[in-house]
């Protein structure tokens, strides 16, 4: 009953802006300016059975989650390490506040000098991701429950026992978050890098010729390939995760 | 055993402990009794090694120590089953132990509930249990039996007593009630240090 309500308010939420989308097309009723929903959903479906089509998308969701997962690996190790060691933090945070405060178009330009086009999307989504758990999953170690700390202390947990009662737990809640950020922002990233870079076999590239040759509506219907991916493995993410944390008895919410 | 020799604490610059003294011998039961902020919990601390005295030395000659915070400290994402099964092995194999445990503070009923979903006194009742279960030689109780009522107060004493004994007992405690209850040595509070009451 509670499913069927959200279902109803969901379809009705996007029948109101597929309206206002149709609505706006009819008004500009140019395609090459704004191509309307059915047109792009139709180009979708043409896209859909090319052999092409699944390849590319494969091979660009390879890339970028390829990246993001090197980016949480390497922030979740970054954030051990420096939590650890004030030297180690000191000599690291300019780096994240640079990082953080670069263009990704600056970061793409620069990187092509040194890296070849197919690696270049997988670098900047680590480059991107990296930060983002880098800084939130400090946040969560810094706040572990000092009290805590003295009760493992006092009964002499292991560090596999203190990792897993406490750490882990009291973490969670913070390396999801980091999660649900970083994944927008890794397709966001990844694919800004292969519009830029082009290489042979990517969604990007597809993008970029879409707007050489001003095929909005292939421009459409490749960026709606792009949201549903992200959309898809966000929710596959978050799943897997929220699974993780019930079994490490985990305090986070999913 | 613990000792404390002339030991001195001072937190964020006001002393809590100034030439403190006292000799624990194993197997002795002993009770820190004072108003609140005089110092008790922090020879406790000092004891489980929680703080370093900023003169003096504290020795605790023990294989194992126990603890029953003031506040319970239960990991909230653990049952409280779990949570006494965390200071054992922590594994399935003591799981029946800690369920046994629970069960002799009264609450086999609630082992399957997260301390969110506990009432103060039922999760004192887990901190005790759980201090129990380590079976410690030092054990050391922080106004253990803060938020029970009387009845409860009583049967929690009876265990506590049967479980003290033979161990090094250091409690901290303003009921005097308990401090006989468990046969314990009283040091009160007065005049700005402790001293054995006669």
């Amino acid at each position: 009953m509670k499913l069927g309500k959200q279902l109803g308010r969901a379809a009705l939420v996007l029948a109101f802006w597929l309206g206002i989308w149709t609505l706006l097309a009819r008004l500009v009723d140019t395609a090459l300016l704004l191509p309307g929903p059915w047109a792009v959903a139709k180009r979708l479906a043409e896209l859909a059975v090319m052999p092409d089509f699944w390849l590319t998308t494969a091979v660009s969701l390879l890339r970028i989650l390829l990246g993001a997962a090197l980016g949480i690996a390497s922030g979740v190790l970054l954030a051990a390490l420096t939590s650890q060691s004030r030297l180690l933090r000191a000599l690291l945070s300019p780096l994240l506040t640079i990082v953080r405060a670069t263009p990704v178009a600056s970061v793409i330009l620069l990187a092509l000098i040194w890296l070849g086009r197919d690696i270049l999307p997988c670098f900047i989504v680590w480059l991107m991701v990296l930060p983002v758990v880098w800084a939130n999953v400090s946040a969560g170690i810094e706040a572990v429950d000092g009290e805590l700390l003295e009760l493992a202390a006092v009964y002499r947990f292991s560090w596999w026992r203190r990792l897993r009662r406490i750490y882990i737990p009291s973490v969670m809640p913070y390396f999801l978050s980091a999660l649900r950020t970083s994944m927008g922002l890794a397709w966001k990233a990844g694919v800004a890098a292969e519009v830029l870079t082009v290489p042979a076999k990517s969604i990007g590239r597809y993008l970029y010729e879409s707007k050489l040759y001003l095929e909005t509506t292939d421009l459409f219907a490749w960026t709606a390939v792009v949201v549903l991916c992200s959309l898809v493995i966000e929710k596959l993410v978050l799943a897997a995760i929220g699974r993780m944390d019930k079994r490490w008895g985990g305090g986070g919410q999913t | 055993m613990i000792a404390y020799d002339d030991v001195s604490l001072t937190y964020d610059d006001a002393p809590v402990l100034e030439g403190f003294s006292l000799h624990i011998e194993a197997g002795a039961h002993v009770a820190l009794m004072g108003p609140s902020g005089c110092g008790k919990s922090s020879a406790l601390d000092l004891a489980a090694g929680l703080l370093e005295p900023t003169s003096g030395t504290v020795q605790v000659g023990a294989k194992r120590l126990a603890y029953a915070f003031q506040e319970p400290r239960l990991l909230p994402w653990l049952t409280a089953a779990e949570n006494i099964n965390a200071v054992l092995s922590d594994g399935l194999e003591t799981m029946p132990q800690a369920l046994e445990w629970l069960a002799a503070v009264g609450l086999s009923d609630a082992a399957e509930k997260r301390p969110d979903e506990l009432s103060g006194g039922m999760r004192q009742r887990v901190n005790l249990a759980r201090a129990l279960a380590y079976d410690g030689d030092v054990l050391l109780l922080d106004e253990p039996l803060e938020g029970l009522d009387k009845p409860l107060r009583e049967e929690m004493l009876a265990l506590l007593s049967r479980c003290a004994e033979g161990k090094t007992l250091l409690l901290a405690t303003h009921d005097p009630a308990q401090a006989r209850a468990l046969e314990c040595r009283v040091l009160r509070y007065q005049s700005k240090a402790f001293a054995a009451e006669r």
